[in-house]
């Protein structure tokens, strides 16, 4: 029995040492057709594989509104349940997990794969290359090959100075904290807060927002903690760039108030919360996989956009925000529809009393007086808000 | 003067969920039994604590099924390692594991179907969970906030850390309790039924714990459901315990100077704003070092307590050895 089962492995290995063979085969002769197109995938052959860091189970948080944009494309492109392929709880550090979980749906016949988390960019790099005829998107990190790997993210920014608006109209004491992940290490973070300290100011030059950072992406019991020292150093307003609706939650505490981020947290800060910056996932995927079925992903490309396409957005105010705010908020999305202004250019907004839009061109400076973009410049490139952004703009403190 | 009393203020309310679990782990450990399930009681204490409370709109159901949740996880141990003579620790990390995963199940559950309860659905609940303190006396400058301006839990906490002093050291049962977890053979001897005052007093000690949970649900994270309730709170009460050397009144003292440790990260931004002279340096410092601290810390309360073993350490005996009277 024993040598059977040798001859038997030996076998399988032997089978195997060839099917391998024929995969690196595969792969060099994607290299030299690496800029021909993709072929169209017809709708009802597709099959589409979502990596996700978290269970979307748990109903809020950065899984959650990933899912219910996968959901949100599958009801717009009338896609059936057996074409998705969820793999959850994939950690983004350990890439046999996540190299497992990839070759797992194409072996279950994807042809696109959603990677949602930082840490999947490197293996979905290689596996890109692996597989030529597979279509590979990343969320959130910044590689691409031109063909069938693609990068896409948003400009949360955009949104961020629009909760920035009602945060500094509602400010009584002028301070405002900002309960962040990361400071100015993380060019997401960190754009984060400058676009929200800069929406601020539009209304309230005197504002200063005070910076605490947790230094990790999930941290409940600090994200209260941070909070409540936050509002103890007079913030009363509390807005947050981490998971939770904690900080939110100290906020309503306390009796002050806050901005949330991923969900509308109004549901759990009644009092306090005053709109969230939030994520319209079904926006992109749902563009992705047409682009897929038209044959048009290699010119798709990478993708970034904003509050314009609805990507990106601010959840409905609630009651707490004071008279105005809705119309400076709107005005401010008519200029990203038109394109006609950006966050981080040379051009400062600030509003008169009908709610309508002043222009004025002001230097972007940086919290140490450096300037960054002089008065009247145009936006630093999308590369600085994704990749190089490492300073704090003017009337950001670190508390 | 305002910012040290805040600082104060809120790293005793960060050490009390602490607190609860390190009382229960002295009550268990007193019995020889080391838990180190005490993350995964919580855990269960949490949800199974919450949820009631939610459903029935009563604070004191809440701690009531808090405190069984906690409870009942603590009987499964019990049963395995006083019933069955399973090893100790495994079975601590199996039940840590276990509660883990049932605090998740039901949280994903309820979260996914949509029917987590919200603390902000149950104003009645949210306000006897507010930190209210004692009125008049909160009204006391300084002191008034550092000592009597808490939520109900923190001072429950203390009472029960108390209450568990005077039941580990000063009564009868206490010391057979004590005898026990020094030489189960001795009281055996002496008429005291072994595995019953080990069952008795896991249980007890677990559901303790499981009240600490309910005060992570409740007070820090305010009822709103993510998968980190615990978060590594439940390892640290297990290290505390020796840092209390076995004994409950030092606990409080013990949980509260971890509870410092945990809020420093958060704190030493006003801290130096404050006293830039004295505590400016504070800022000077990598955040990561916070993160590390209250580990570094445990790590070295157990390097000292190694170290001076011998003399004046309390702790008991027999604890992690299983007591089978045939094998006497």
């Amino acid at each position: 029995m024993k040598k059977v089962l040798s001859i038997l492995l030996a076998l399988v290995m032997v089978v195997l040492c060839f099917a391998a063979c024929g995969n690196t085969q595969d792969a060099d002769q994607g290299d030299k057709t690496q800029t021909a197109t993709i072929a169209a995938i017809p709708k009802d052959q597709l099959k589409i594989g979502v990596i996700h860091i978290g269970d979307p189970a748990d109903g809020s948080g950065y899984s959650y509104t990933h899912d219910l944009g996968i959901q949100g494309m599958q009801k717009n492109l009338g896609l059936s349940d057996d074409q998705i392929v969820r793999q959850l709880n994939i950690s983004d550090s350990d890439t046999t997990a996540i190299r497992n979980a990839i070759e797992d749906c194409i072996a279950q016949g994807c042809n696109v794969i959603f990677g949602t988390s930082y840490g999947y960019m490197d293996t979905m790099e290689a596996l890109a290359n692996e597989h030529p005829d597979v279509i590979f998107s990343h969320g959130t990190g910044y590689k691409s090959n031109g063909s069938n790997l693609n990068n896409y993210f948003g400009r949360i920014y955009q949104a961020r100075y629009l909760a920035g608006i009602a945060a500094g109209l509602k400010t009584k004491t002028n301070k405002i904290g900002y309960v962040s992940a990361y400071g100015t290490e993380l060019a997401e973070t960190c754009s984060g807060i400058n676009a929200f300290a800069l929406g601020v100011q539009s209304v309230n030059p005197d504002a200063v927002v005070y910076v605490k950072e947790l230094k990790s992406w999930f941290d409940p019991a600090n994200e209260t903690a941070y909070a409540e020292a936050l509002i103890n150093m007079g913030c009363d307003v509390i807005s947050q760039h981490c998971d939770t609706a904690n900080p939110q939650i100290a906020a309503e505490k306390a009796g002050v108030f806050g901005c949330g981020y991923n969900s509308d947290m109004t549901k759990d800060a009644p009092k306090a919360h005053l709109t969230a910056t939030i994520w319209n996932w079904d926006v992109y995927y749902t563009a992705a996989v047409q682009a897929v079925i038209d044959g048009k992903w290699v010119e798709f490309g990478n993708y970034y956009k904003g509050v314009k396409e609805g990507l990106c957005d601010v959840s409905p105010l609630s009651d707490n925000c004071v008279p105005g705010t809705q119309e400076k908020i709107d005005a401010v999305k008519a200029l990203y529809n038109d394109g006609s202004w950006d966050v981080f250019t040379g051009v400062k907004l600030s509003f008169d009393e009908n709610n309508n839009v002043v222009k004025t061109d002001a230097a972007l400076k940086d919290n140490t007086g450096k300037e960054i973009v002089p008065a009247g410049g145009p936006s630093v490139e999308d590369s600085v808000i994704t990749g190089s952004m490492n300073y704090f703009v003017e009337g950001v403190e670190v508390a | 003067m305002e910012t040290i009393i805040n600082f104060l203020y809120y790293s005793i309310r960060m050490g009390t969920p602490l607190l609860f679990g390190t009382t229960g782990e002295v009550v268990t450990e007193r019995s020889g039994n080391m838990n180190l399930g005490v993350e995964g009681m919580m855990a269960m204490g949490a949800i199974g604590g919450y949820c009631a409370a939610c459903y029935s709109g009563s604070l004191l159901v809440g701690i009531l099924a808090a405190f069984c949740s906690a409870a009942l996880g603590a009987l499964i141990y019990a049963f395995l390692t006083v019933s069955l003579q399973a090893n100790q620790n495994v079975t601590g990390l199996a039940l840590t594991i276990f509660g883990n995963g049932v605090y998740l199940f039901v949280g994903r559950s309820l979260a996914k179907a949509g029917k987590f309860p919200l603390l902000s659905n149950y104003p009645d609940l949210a306000e006897k969970v507010m930190d209210k303190g004692i009125p008049v006396l909160r009204d006391i400058p300084y002191i008034g906030k550092l000592l009597f301006s808490y939520n109900i839990f923190v001072y429950v906490a203390i009472v029960v850390a108390i209450i568990m002093w005077v039941y580990v050291m000063r009564t009868k049962t206490g010391l057979r309790l004590r005898a026990v977890g020094e030489n189960p053979g001795a009281a055996d001897a002496c008429g005291v039924n072994v595995n019953r005052t080990r069952y008795i007093n896991i249980v007890l000690g677990g559901g303790i714990t499981g009240l600490g949970g309910l005060y992570l649900a409740f007070v820090i994270n305010g009822g709103s459901w993510n998968e980190f309730w615990i978060n590594g709170m439940g390892w640290i009460a297990v290290a505390l315990v020796i840092f209390a050397n076995w004994n409950p009144m030092k606990a409080i003292f013990g949980s509260f100077f971890f509870g410092m440790f945990n809020v420093l990260m958060a704190w030493k931004g006003n801290l130096s704003a404050t006293f830039p002279r004295v505590l400016g340096w504070l800022r000077l410092i990598p955040d990561e070092f916070y993160q590390l601290l209250p580990f570094l810390i445990t790590a070295l309360v157990l390097v000292f307590a190694s170290v001076s073993k011998k003399k004046k350490s309390a702790e008991p005996a027999a604890v992690g050895v299983n007591y089978f009277r045939e094998e006497r």
